[in-house]
């Protein structure tokens, strides 16, 4: 059964998630990718504010390809959020609390979810044009010079998610797969 | 000898690189359709019915299949009795990707320097092989390549004593080391014997071949089949989010080696693995 949510992502709602729930998103949210992530903590480290208020915000690690004339945004799946893990404590302690993506993270990336209350969603990987539908509006709020990797501002609807690493630091990835494995062995 | 002018060369080019990236192939479809029928973890089962939703409105809608349009791997049979005129053919593979990832509205993926970055804008330079083979005719295969996959390949030059026990173990080692990164369910391109270049190319060439196609020498098909269910019995599934959908197919191509050695090289790649193959 998927669970309605609508963003921001507050305290509250972050907690009320668990991993391996299949989520369907509603709100604003933010895209931003390696070199804006890169930009993003180098702004906080000089006294910087961000491009955009990171209170209870939403990351998704998205560099879509071009709108042809007529479309919103082009295909618009999750890249792996690996990359991202050098810089996602650094946005956490400022106060973004979700983040959509797909892939493994490291486990300090982990404990930092479990300190500040954060959720990190997966978008299935590769489904770009199936997600592309649930985007609304886009609108470039900084970065234009990266191209792909501009920060946007999205509005989605219905974005279908699942839960990977909860509040409490379970992990999908772990759980998902022990659980496979130990259905499949008792039905052998 | 056959004239060809190049100008031939970059329009195949153009419309293979927006092809591939709009319509998966028949296999790939057939592949996961497949894997609907036998998967049985539920949220599982839901990505593999979101992956044919995904493919099914980019067909409709002529959108990327993905956002990341990859590299463009570019491979040429040409013909040895052909002679190409009008100009340089990699200047005309380069135009061919540059219009067709500008004109597609493709992404470009692709920096000036590995290290310094910098993006080219146009998604150039392609990765282009050429390959001499009989006659006058060219065969033109574009293949993106997404670096999400890309990432999780690796190459490893073994020892002969090592066996077929010990690419086995590599082959297992790769893909649960890969988890979720390269968007399971993945295919995988084996490249086994030659040199440490050599394999890595015959892998990233297996990708090209259909899943439902077997190596033509029983022992490796025979490999291909059990390293298909060995992968499957990992359990980590469409996403890794656990299931029985970690690959659907493996790929295995090989040739003549040295005494000293036995290299082995896996390419990764997604459950959007494209390519589309046009002759002039």
């Amino acid at each position: 059964m998927k669970k309605s949510i609508r963003l921001p992502l507050t305290e509250e709602l972050a907690e009320s998630l668990h991993a391996g729930d299949e989520v369907s998103l509603t709100g604003y949210l933010y895209t931003s990718r390696d070199a804006g992530h890169k930009r993003m903590c180098e702004a906080l480290a000089a006294g910087e504010s961000l491009p955009f208020d990171p209170s209870d915000a939403t990351i998704y690690y998205v560099g879509p390809s071009p709108a042809a004339p007529g479309q919103i945004i082009g295909a618009a799946g999750p890249t792996t959020s690996g990359r991202m893990d050098a810089y996602a404590p650094t946005l956490m302690a400022a106060g973004v609390r979700g983040m959509i993506g797909k892939g493994g993270r490291l486990p300090e990336v982990t404990e930092a979810i479990k300190k500040y209350k954060c959720i990190y969603f997966g978008a299935i990987g590769g489904a770009g044009a199936l997600l592309s539908k649930c985007i609304k509006s886009c609108e470039s709020i900084a970065y234009e010079d990266l191209g792909a990797e501009a920060l946007r501002r999205l509005y989605v609807e219905d974005m279908p998610l699942v839960v990977i690493i909860d509040t409490e630091g379970n992990d999908l990835y772990r759980l998902g797969r022990e659980r496979y494995l130990k259905e499949h062995n008792k039905n052998e | 000898m056959r004239e060809v002018d190049v100008s031939c060369v970059t329009e195949a080019v153009k419309n293979l690189c927006i092809e591939a990236n709009r319509y998966l192939p028949e296999d790939v479809r057939e592949a996961i359709q497949k894997s609907i029928q036998e998967e049985d973890a539920p949220v599982a089962l839901g990505v593999l019915k979101d992956m044919v939703r995904n493919y099914t409105i980019a067909e409709e809608e002529q959108m990327p299949v993905c956002q990341d349009t990859g590299m463009a791997c570019i491979f040429m049979e040409i013909g040895q009795d052909v002679h190409f005129t009008g100009g340089f053919l990699g200047d005309a593979v380069d135009e061919g990707v540059r219009q067709g990832y500008t004109d597609g509205y493709l992404r470009k993926s692709v920096v000036k320097d590995p290290v310094r970055r910098g993006n080219t804008g146009d998604n150039t330079p392609a990765v282009l092989y050429t390959e001499i083979v009989p006659g006058d005719r060219i065969r033109i295969t574009a293949a993106p390549k997404g670096f999400g996959s890309e990432n999780m390949s690796a190459v490893r030059m073994f020892k002969p004593s090592a066996g077929l026990e010990g690419i086995k173990d590599f082959i297992l080692e790769t893909v649960e080391k890969a988890g979720a990164n390269p968007c399971p369910p993945v295919i995988l391109g084996i490249g086994i014997g030659g040199t440490f270049d050599r394999a890595a190319l015959m892998a990233k060439k297996a990708l090209l071949r259909p899943v439902s196609e077997h190596h033509p020498d029983p022992f490796y098909a025979a490999l291909e089949t059990e390293m298909l269910e060995k992968i499957n019995q990992l359990g980590i599934g469409p996403q890794g989010y656990g299931g029985k959908t970690t690959a659907l197919g493996v790929n295995i191509e090989t040739m003549p080696t040295h005494i000293a050695g036995m290299p082995c090289a896996i390419n990764i790649s997604c459950h959007v693995t494209r390519h589309k193959t046009v002759m002039i």
